[in-house]
């Protein structure tokens, strides 16, 4: 069956699935400061010295599509994230709550990036290793952006569906529910592929002790590669203005009020 | 240097942004081109009539019919001039920005809320603060609803109609409506919240008749939608829900955790009704109203149903 010319049922190439029916599944992941942490602007930058630091939370929905898949097929999940020392931490924590292998993408000169230098390290990675399918956070919890997955997607040559909810796993692709205008739909597509995963309904997993425990003396693969010069740089960082104090009303028979504010100052009814 | 404009489509009429990117575009300075993606002729002549315009694409192909990232980024690429490209900040504009720039292998900037010296600003960590990035050569921007005014009307631009297109890569198999044809929160202007102090699902029937006066979309917090099955993660505000950026952010018995913060802080307007005077939420909100919603929202609805009437 074919439905805008692509095989529905995800069976492109059954003899290669016959020879291969394991996926190489990958899962991007990204170290960030915890969301409840307090970021304060002094003289146009942010110290971050004193947050604690976690995996970006779509990430972990992004962690557990990928354990999902290889429950589902079999395969391996490789946890991959492009960032310094520190980020060993970040692909031990992934190790610790099942991901196979860890890989580490980063060299001198690669503390400024632009979105460009990102993608096109991380896609040169997923090429190397040969995944067929990626899971990527839907945004990062710092840059809020959800360039990555669409972007490195492009650089691979890659089909990709964006903010996906939940994901069921097929030989040779798989099947994606993601919000459209309406209502939400079921969007099939093949290998390669790569998905960015919205919150849904499975909660991700926390690590057992046994995961734990593999997980210290697991190997981080350590990488270089090449990248692009940035075009953007940033020039500084502000705290946001200070919106003007609110109004604050006692008792339900301020109401009108309220309204004819809204009508009359905000101009927002 | 050259502006081109992706304007999105939606039933024949161009996204009502369309007019704001304009506007952004003229922040940056340049010509200024509007492809219009799946277009046709009412809504490429909707764009063309938007001020300060120089032409219109309408770009029309079989790979239109539904949204696909890769063959849309692909046919609008093949039609659009070099420059930079503007694109409004909805799930679809990041997307097909973020493959734009990939495949021309230019930066992408996302949720600009001010353009100013050829430098974009743009919100990081959920808004906690700010970042200004300055942009050599071309880029991707897109533009977050509300922060540019609208472009007036009155242009006559000339209009081209380009047929491309590109393979589809994805296959949609099966349409789940939405139990209720509510408005998504992402696309309202105004949105009216319940959080837990709602009581129940049942009661979120009260903010939807107000919803229904005012033309607005009804949103959740996380202890809503986590509480109550009946309420669905399509309609949470925050962190791990949606981000909103309406006119007016209605938040009743919501009591302001900085998750949900997150999700709307940047709001226009932000009420706030809530039985506790204590409540976070208030040290946001431009009108807070302290006491019951039982108490508030049936007047709040006669209200604005004789204002609005
Ligand atoms: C990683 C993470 C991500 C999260 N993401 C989100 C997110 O995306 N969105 C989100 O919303 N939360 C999110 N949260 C949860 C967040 O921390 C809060 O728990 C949640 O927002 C609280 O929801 P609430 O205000 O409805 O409930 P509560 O905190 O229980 O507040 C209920 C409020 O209702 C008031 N109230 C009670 N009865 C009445 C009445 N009759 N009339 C008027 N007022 C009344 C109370 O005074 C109270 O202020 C996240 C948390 C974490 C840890
Ligand atoms: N430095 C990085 N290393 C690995 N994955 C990343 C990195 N930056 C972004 N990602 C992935 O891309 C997603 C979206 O990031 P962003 O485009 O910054 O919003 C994140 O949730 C991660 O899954």
């Amino acid at each position: 069956m074919l439905m805008n010319g692509v095989p529905v049922g995800g069976l492109s190439h059954p003899l290669e699935w016959m020879v291969k029916t394991m996926p190489d599944i990958a899962v991007l992941i990204k170290r960030v400061p915890d969301t409840i942490a307090k970021i304060i602007v002094v003289d146009g930058t942010i110290d971050l010295s004193g947050v604690k630091w976690i995996i970006s939370p779509y990430d972990e929905y992004a962690i557990e599509s990928a354990l999902q898949h290889r429950e589902a097929t079999g395969g391996s999940v490789t946890a991959i994230t492009l960032g310094n020392a520190d980020c060993d931490k970040t692909l031990k924590d992934a190790k610790a709550l099942g991901c196979d292998e860890l890989v580490r993408l980063w060299q001198d000169g690669w503390e400024s990036l632009d979105s460009n230098g990102v993608q096109s390290i991380l896609a040169g990675a997923i090429s190397d290793l040969g995944s067929e399918i990626v899971y990527c956070g839907k945004a990062a919890a710092d840059t809020n952006a959800g360039s990555t997955g669409p972007g490195v997607a492009e650089k691979l040559g890659w089909a990709s569906i964006s903010n996906v909810v939940s994901v069921s796993f097929e030989e040779g692709g798989v099947e994606a529910l993601v919000p459209v205008a309406g209502g939400q739909a079921k969007v099939g597509i093949n290998f390669p592929c790569l998905l960015t995963i919205d919150k849904g309904p499975n909660e991700p997993r926390r690590p057992n002790v046994r995961g734990i425990m593999m997980a210290r003396k697991a190997e981080v693969n350590l990488k270089g590669g090449q990248a692009p010069a940035a075009t953007i740089s940033v020039i500084s960082k502000s705290t946001p203005p200070a919106k003007p104090p609110g109004k604050t009303y006692h008792g339900a028979e301020n109401v009108p009020a309220v309204v004819q504010a809204l009508r009359d100052e905000a101009n927002v009814i | 240097m050259s502006n081109v404009i992706i304007a999105e489509t939606k039933d024949g009429t161009i996204h009502p942004g369309t007019a704001e990117l304009v506007t952004a575009a003229g922040a940056l300075g340049g010509s200024i081109i509007i492809v219009v993606a799946a277009g046709d002729d009412s809504s490429a002549a909707a764009a063309a009539e938007i001020s300060g315009v120089e032409r219109v694409i309408a770009l029309v192909g079989d790979c239109f019919a539904t949204y696909d990232a890769s063959s849309w980024a692909s046919a609008i690429d093949s039609v659009s001039p070099a420059g930079n490209l503007l694109l409004s900040a909805s799930a679809d504009g990041k997307d097909l920005g973020a493959r734009l720039a990939a495949r021309r292998s230019i930066s992408v900037v996302q949720n600009v809320i001010a353009i100013e010296d050829g430098n974009v600003t743009y919100p990081v960590y959920s808004g906690k603060a700010h970042e200004t990035a300055a942009l050599s050569g071309d880029a991707v921007i897109t533009v977050r609803a509300n922060t540019f005014a609208p472009a007036p009307g009155g242009g006559q631009a000339d209009i081209g109609i380009v047929n491309q297109s590109a393979d589809v890569a994805t296959a949609v198999r099966e349409m789940l409506a939405k139990a209720s044809e509510r408005l998504d929160v992402a696309e309202a202007n105004i949105i009216i919240s319940g959080g837990r102090g709602m009581g129940s699902p049942d009661n979120f029937s009260q903010l939807e008749e107000i919803a229904d006066v005012l033309g607005a979309a009804v949103g959740a917090s996380r202890a809503a939608v986590d509480t109550w099955e009946e309420i669905p993660h399509s309609m949470q505000v925050g962190q791990t829900g949606k981000t909103v950026n309406p006119s007016l952010y209605i938040a009743v018995g919501i009591s302001g955790a900085i998750q949900h913060l997150a999700g709307m802080r940047t709001s226009k307007y932000i009420v706030a009704i809530n039985k506790d005077p204590e409540a976070p939420i208030f040290k946001h909100a431009d009108y807070g109203i302290v006491a019951t919603w039982e108490e508030v929202l049936p007047t709040l609805k006669s209200e604005l149903q004789s204002l609005l009437a």
